[in-house]
């Protein structure tokens, strides 16, 4: 099913949580929506549950608008951060819990149950409850219990916010591993970067409400369409130095040295700027384009982590090993094309 | 001084402990005694023989087991009513959003200030207006709701995240559907102190039925206890076998119980 999402609008009393959003979600895709806390992710993902009725635009499932359906008739499956199993009933009884409700034969919903459990692993624990199982257990379990009346849409509210950092890396895979499986349109809201750019196939960056970029999640990373979107993807995150372009060069602040780069043509003069340039930009060029000091350098195995230094701004740049930098020293160096960007001290408008 | 405080804090609760028992226990010795027996002097403590004579004589002169089943029925009915009406009440106030919700509810524990006793005359008027004057009836009716149990109740369903209402209603649950199948279920133990400390209060209600009652037949076991003592005021033990098959069923209920009275109590009633 693919779900359209048409200039929905959410505010609370005078506090605007989602503002003009609009996406169109493909059919079988694992869309993330992205962002910091508070940027409206989990309000829209309850607009599309039902949970909270929007302000203003449209919600199409297919073609059906069901902006103001109460929840239990929109047929969607949803995995809460802190699981939501029932602690009074077994792991199957939860599973079995939204067939129940539909009336299906208990015969028939135990064979489903069983069915779905093996799909998320769970089927030797059917018989426990909820508060004898790890929080990787549960998690399949409300998986399973979402996944059993075959929802057109599966919504996941923060699912591995609540599991240690192992156990994360296993569930966001058997998510992924899941949702290819059963083919069903799921919507992943998070606040980690790096689970939405391992997991997804499109991802929704948003920031207090509004969509700053719905794109595939390496051009998200390689063509960020402002600052806040450059600088929330990547870890270490991006560098960002401020400077000033003059003369088609780039004027670093509290340096003397001029740094000019093909980038720089055609931009505005005078204009305040950032520099942005991820750290595995950098390489050591004995004529590159930027002078930089060398502060600390960090061994990390196949390449080090060195803290540099352009005038007053100190910014990270991973170097292969073999260079061998020494702290104090100068160094020149030049840049990839791919991830050096030129945004608007200000505005974070991207321009270049 | 931590040991020493310790000593006197059991010595003072073993000392307060025998003060409450003795009567209880003064009252089963005595329910065995002779008549010589209970009134010598000085006292004697062990009866000679525990035959049930005193039991028996007392169940012939008033109708106990009438007055047993009278307290049972009422028991049963107020209970079960107040234990719906609270579940119901408490579970609107907890997860239903209607307009003067907070208002509402202030002003009905507010009313919990009102003592029972000034509501006696009013709840009397009312019986009498319905024309349940002198029947059960009006042993039940004026006990089928309670802010006090709603309010203990509701304290644990707060405590019941949201997701999980939100969760079930997405699974094509109704509220109603929501309430019986995950929120009483989860309750159980909250609900099992409040229908104990109902059913105890219920047991032992004793002013209410002195007024409304005045037929020998309808009265429950503590009233029909009191009109008893009067009239068999020369034979205090059997007065002392009497009280003994009133206060035993609820003492019994009580040691089994006790554990539910305390953690739920603690757990829903005194905080906040």
């Amino acid at each position: 099913m693919h779900v359209t999402l048409d200039h929905i609008t959410k505010k609370f009393d005078d506090f605007t949580a989602v503002q003009d959003f609009s996406a169109r979600l493909e059919d079988g895709e694992l869309i993330c929506l992205l962002g910091p806390s508070g940027c409206g992710k989990s309000t829209l993902l309850n607009m599309l549950s039902g949970i909270i009725p929007p302000s203003g635009g449209h919600i199409y499932f297919d073609e059906d608008d069901v902006t103001m359906m109460p929840p239990e008739k929109r047929g969607v499956g949803l995995v809460f951060q802190n699981y939501a199993l029932y602690p009074h009933l077994t792991v199957l009884d939860n599973i079995c819990f939204p067939l129940e409700t539909q009336h299906v034969p208990k015969k028939e919903r135990v064979e489903q149950a069983q069915e779905i459990a093996k799909l998320v692993h769970v089927d030797t624990l059917l018989k426990r409850r909820p508060g004898e199982l790890s929080g990787g257990q549960q998690q399949r379990v409300a998986i399973a219990r979402a996944l059993i009346k075959n929802p057109r849409l599966l919504l996941l509210d923060e699912p591995l916010s609540n599991l240690d950092a192992r156990l994360r890396l296993e569930m966001r895979e058997e998510i992924r591993r899941i949702q290819q499986r059963t083919k069903v349109t799921s919507v992943f809201v998070t606040h980690d970067q790096e689970e939405a750019l391992a997991i997804s196939d499109r991802i929704i960056l948003m920031k207090s409400g509004v969509v700053q970029q719905n794109d595939l999640p390496q051009r998200l990373y390689d063509s960020p369409a402002n600052q806040f979107v450059a600088n929330f993807l990547g870890n270490p995150p991006i560098n960002n130095i401020p400077g000033v372009i003059r003369n088609g060069g780039f004027h670093a602040q509290g340096a003397d040295s001029e740094i000019r780069l093909p980038l720089f043509e055609g931009l505005p003069e005078g204009r305040p700027v950032h520099l942005s340039i991820r750290a595995e930009a950098f390489s050591v060029e004995k004529d590159g384009p930027i002078e930089a000091q060398v502060e600390r350098v960090y061994t990390m195995g196949k390449e080090e982590m060195a803290c540099l230094r352009i005038g007053a701004t100190e910014f990270r740049a991973y170097i292969d090993s073999e260079v061998g930098l020494t702290p104090g020293r100068n160094v020149q160096l030049n840049v990839r094309k791919r991830g050096v960007f030129v945004f608007d001290l200000e505005s974070g408008e991207k321009l270049a | 001084m931590k040991k020493v405080s310790r000593v006197f804090t059991y010595l003072f609760l073993t000392v307060a402990g025998l003060i409450m028992f003795f009567p209880f226990f003064w009252m089963f010795l005595s329910a065995f005694k002779t008549s010589a027996e209970v009134t010598a002097s000085p006292p004697v403590w062990v009866p000679s023989s525990f035959s049930l004579i005193n039991f028996q004589l007392a169940f012939e002169k008033a109708p106990f087991l009438r007055y047993f089943f009278n307290s049972i029925l009422v028991m049963v009915l107020s209970v079960g009513v107040t234990t719906l009406t609270s579940i119901l009440a408490a579970f609107a106030f907890s997860r239903l959003r209607f307009p003067g919700r907070k208002t509402l509810f202030t002003l009905l524990l507010s009313m919990m200030m009102i003592p029972f006793e000034m509501l006696i005359i009013t709840n009397y008027r009312t019986v009498i207006d319905l024309g349940i004057y002198d029947t059960v009836w009006a042993l039940v009716l004026p006990f089928t709701s309670s802010i006090f149990y709603t309010y203990i109740l509701k304290n644990f369903f707060d405590t019941v995240p949201e997701s999980l209402y939100w969760s079930a209603r997405i699974d094509g649950s109704s509220n109603w559907h929501y309430l019986w199948k995950v929120m009483v279920p989860m309750a159980r133990s909250s609900l099992t102190t409040v229908i104990l400390l109902n059913a105890l209060a219920s047991w032992n209600s004793f002013m209410w039925p002195m007024y409304v009652i005045i037929t020998d037949s309808n009265r429950t076991l503590p009233w029909g206890l009191q009109v008893f003592t009067t009239e068999a005021g020369s034979n205090p033990e059997q007065q002392m076998a009497a009280s003994t098959v009133v206060v035993l069923p609820m003492i019994i209920l009580f040691l089994f119980a006790r554990k539910y009275i305390v953690g739920g109590v603690a757990r829903g009633g005194l905080k906040g």
